[in-house]
């Protein structure tokens, strides 16, 4: 009877090595080597940053470069400590913090809270744009816009100075922190709100006594990840801010930040092999792990904020 | 087995499905359920059969030791409260639990004799031929053609004389033929909710299943349409093997021939539905029949 | 009586309250002013600058005939190479990440690890570019080098829109195709991507904008600022990129080399609020078709 001899087929397909289970394995096989790609690249960045690294420490004590404060490996005398690096990285990451965080928050507070949902439709696509400006225009803005304005405000500052990077940067990583704090402020629950509303508080009472403070981790974790993109900030500081490394923790004064080091370094003719060019990767890999970190945790936090609204 | 329908022959012979044959006048007059009788449920084929099957998600037991015989060509119903197993059960048929991530199954599922849960089975080929229709329709984003000729395409027809045929084949077998015969390339989505599920139902015949799967199929419909789907169960009975799953009793009494009775993932009682109904043999069944519970 | 004597000890609650929205309100208007000052900046500096010969000119030491054609092609071949490398490894992997692999620590390790590289920042895929693809597989200071450096910088974004896309189709969809006999392969080929390709095309969209702005690695792997030919061979020639243009021009201590940078930043805005626009439009119109 034909039905039999069709159950038959079902069990009679294993070890039947028919095209259809050996175009599915393919793919499957094509699909794991795509999503094996990313692995494949944090392996790579990490091999690369630490081979050459690797060697440049055998030239130069890692407590010097941790330590020293001084930066001049392309000048002679030589020396290779990275804290100006640092100072100036920590200089653009905290002057753009302080402009971005309270105004970010400010926005973001009042887009959940007390925008018509008309002002949102309008903001938002508005912030979008302003997220996806390059980071060159904003250097651009900061050399022919920016500097000028403070150069007649402060007179003694010079011509690249912290401060208008500081600024640029500040609006650069504002949408971040908008749009994330933004998504967590509105999944705090009704149900908060009215509670606290029903005990006779008024907005401000709940805005910054219950909501806020419930979608605190998570614009902690907005407030991380912004930072963490203005440490990684690239060109913007590199045309606004200088490229003089010292210790300094004045805004007026040209300084130079880990990643326009970098691209100094890049522009140059260095050639390959050399301590010189190595101190790309030597900085490169401090940039790594300390990006790295702030994201990692910023994650960190994220997920379990999900996982408490879930 | 009702006679008032006038069977045509087969109309064409399609070489990759077995004729199905048609339907040409008009409905018939269902008999009741109690002129059937036991001896001749045992008398048919047994198309699947469960072997002392236990079900886990992951270290939860939901089905303990189940022995079910479905026979050939008739309508076996699943009742019992909600959270039973009931659903569970149908879906280890098919082998669409699978899908889901740590479950396990113990003991045996047969077709025709063979067990499907052995290694080395084709799941894909298996659910050619054990067929679902689901509780909440779900029909594709799709024209109503193209939802109805899915199957048969992924099962390798290309000539789009043979899917034509198909799809006029299994929509009129579900009774929507009439309704959309004009509009085949409409969206799906447009239909209504019964009609989307008599479409749905068209779909999963379209691939020539031996014994089709229902999972409440009219619980989310109108009565009318709820009255459509019941008479279109006792059409397709003659040519399909069907299991429906219902939480509504008295849609089991009107359409089926044989009754299994779940309660917290043990079979309770399983027998024709004549004398499940009337005469059952469990104090449970008696209880959650009258309404004691459920 | 109590509670009048509590509401009694704030009298300037309610004030206090307006000064708040009104401070939020404030910052809300400044960041978009921002964006608005930023617009007008450049375009009423740069607009003069603009040209059809500005297009299609070389670079030079003389900002009269400088023009950003060099950099205009070689963005366009940059962004060619990194569409044809990031989509399809992108797509695939979200595919893989979505329908293949099953819960477990090595699919958590892989998510972790994409959303950790979408916050690595560019100038360090910069250096793994130099380190591997111009050093070590001796591709030079070259197109495809930069072309591949850029796709790595936006693979990570590509999968993770993708993956969301395929994470809004209905589970019941999946479901259905299954239980009618369709492999897994048909069923995302004939199901789900159907459904999830507006999505991903927005995704991709506005990743590939992301690119095409896009300097800092640029600059590391090797980009130059100064070629006065469009790169023949991709896989040998000197390129240049408009960011790395408007980048040099904008170091240049001359104000007319900065009115220049204006215009190619105005070519540049451009095609991005193009690409963006285009992005939104896809966004807005699947997007909402699809309602269960």
């Amino acid at each position: 009877m034909p039905q039999i001899a069709a159950t038959e087929v079902l069990i009679a397909s294993r070890g039947r090595c028919n095209l259809r289970t050996v175009f599915e394995g393919i793919l499957h096989a094509v699909l794991l080597a795509c999503a094996v790609v990313s692995i494949i690249t944090t392996v790579g960045i990490v091999l690369v940053l630490l081979l050459e690294s690797l060697q440049f420490f055998r030239d130069v004590s890692v407590w010097e470069f941790l330590t020293g404060t001084k930066w001049s490996p392309l000048l002679k005398p030589q020396h290779f400590g990275i804290l100006p690096l640092f100072c100036g990285t920590f200089l653009v990451a905290a002057g753009s913090s302080v402009i971005a965080i309270p105004i970010g928050l400010g926005t973001a507070i009042f887009l959940s809270e007390y925008a018509p949902p008309v002002v949102r439709d309008i903001v938002k696509p508005l912030l979008e744009v302003l997220a996806g400006i390059p980071s060159v225009v904003f250097g651009y803005l900061a050399v022919v816009f920016v500097s000028p304005i403070i150069k007649e405000l402060f007179p003694s500052a010079e011509v690249f100075n912290a401060a208008s990077a500081c600024i640029v940067v500040g609006f650069m990583i504002l949408p971040t922190i908008v749009s994330l704090s933004e998504d967590v402020l509105r999944s705090v629950p009704r149900s908060l709100r009215e509670a606290a509303y029903a005990l006779g508080a008024t907005k401000l009472d709940v805005t910054v006594g219950v909501v806020v403070p419930a979608a605190m981790s998570g614009i902690m974790a907005s407030f991380l990840l912004a930072i963490a993109r203005a440490v990684g900030e690239t060109m913007a500081v590199t045309l606004a801010a200088g490229a003089t490394p010292k210790l300094t923790l004045s805004f007026f004064e040209s300084i130079q930040t880990m990643t326009a080091y970098i691209v100094q370094v890049s522009q140059g003719d260095t050639p390959a092999g050399t301590l010189e060019y190595r101190t790309i990767f030597a900085v490169g890999l401090t940039l790594f792990i300390f990006t790295l970190s702030l994201n990692v945790v910023a994650q960190w936090i994220l997920n379990r904020v999900r996982e408490k609204y879930e | 087995m009702a006679n008032n329908t006038l069977i045509a022959d087969e109309v064409s012979f399609m070489s990759e499905a077995a004729p199905i044959p048609l339907r040409v006048t008009t409905p018939t007059v269902r008999q009741p359920a109690v002129a059937r009788n036991v001896t001749e449920l045992s008398e048919r084929a047994k198309k699947v059969a469960a072997i002392d099957v236990d079900f886990f998600y992951g270290t939860h037991q939901a089905l303990h030791g189940i022995s079910l015989e479905v026979p050939e060509n008739c309508v076996t119903a699943l009742i019992g409260p909600s959270g039973c197993g009931k659903s569970t059960f149908l879906r280890c048929l098919n082998r669409m639990n699978d899908m889901i991530d740590e479950t396990a199954l113990k003991g045996q599922i047969l077709l025709d004799g063979i067990d499907i849960y052995q290694r080395g089975t084709d799941v894909v080929e298996l659910r050619k031929r054990v067929g679902m229709v689901f509780q909440k329709s779900n029909p594709f984003p799709k024209s109503i053609y193209e939802n109805v000729a899915y199957g048969p395409r992924v099962a390798g027809i290309k000539k789009r004389a043979v899917l034509d045929e198909i799809v006029e084949k299994c929509l009129q077998q579900s009774a929507l033929w009439d309704e959309v015969e004009n509009r085949l390339d409409d969206s799906a989505l447009q239909l209504s909710g019964g009609q989307q599920q008599r479409l749905c139902i068209a779909r999963a015949l379209a691939t020539n299943p031996d014994v089709l799967l229902m999972d409440e199929p009219a619980s989310a419909l109108d009565p009318k349409s709820t009255a459509a789907i019941e008479d279109l169960i006792f059409e397709l009975k003659s040519n399909y093997t069907i299991v429906i799953v219902t939480h509504n009793m008295q849609q089991a009494a009107r359409v089926s021939d044989q009754t299994a009775f779940f309660y917290e993932g043990h079979l309770v009682e399983v027998g024709s539905t004549t004398d499940m109904f009337t005469n059952p043999g469990e104090k449970k069944t008696e209880d959650y029949i009258t309404g004691r519970f459920g | 009586m109590k509670l009048h004597a509590h509401s009694k000890s704030r009298p300037y609650a309610k004030f206090a309250s307006t000064c708040f929205a009104v401070m939020c309100g404030f910052c809300t208007v400044l960041s978009v002013l921002v964006l608005l000052v930023v617009l007008w900046n450049i375009f009423s500096y740069g607009w003069s600058a603009l040209s059809w010969n500005f297009v299609t000119s070389w670079p030079s030491r003389f900002p009269a005939k400088s023009g950003i054609w060099s950099a205009l092609i070689g963005s366009l071949y940059l962004i060619g190479v990194t569409a044809v490398v990031s989509v399809p490894v992108g797509v695939g992997a979200a595919i893989y990440l979505e329908e293949y692999a099953p819960p477990s620590r090595w699919r958590t390790l892989v998510q972790v690890n994409i959303a950790n590289l979408a916050g690595v920042p560019s100038i360090v895929y910069g250096i793994l570019g130099l380190g591997l693809f111009v050093r070590m597989m001796h591709l030079n200071r070259s197109v495809i080098a930069g072309g591949l450096t850029l796709s790595l910088v936006v693979l990570p974004i590509i999968i993770l829109s993708a993956q969301e896309s395929l994470r809004a189709v209905p589970s019941t969809i999946r479901q259905a195709s299954y239980a009618l006999g369709a492999t897994r392969w048909q069923t995302i080929w004939h199901q789900l991507l159907p459904v999830a390709l507006p999505g991903i095309l927005t995704g991709v969209i506005l990743s590939l904008s992301r690119a095409l702005g896009e300097a800092a690695p640029l600059v590391v792997v090797g980009a130059a600022t100064f070629v006065a030919f469009t790169p023949e061979n991709l896989m040998t020639d000197e390129f240049s990129a408009l960011p790395i243009q408007i980048f040099n021009w904008t170091e240049q201590p001359q104000k007319d080399f900065h009115q220049l940078a204006a215009a190619g930043i105005i070519v540049l805005l451009v095609v991005l609020i193009s690409m963006n626009a285009l992005a939104i439009i896809l966004r807005q119109r699947f997007g909402k078709k699809v309602k269960w």
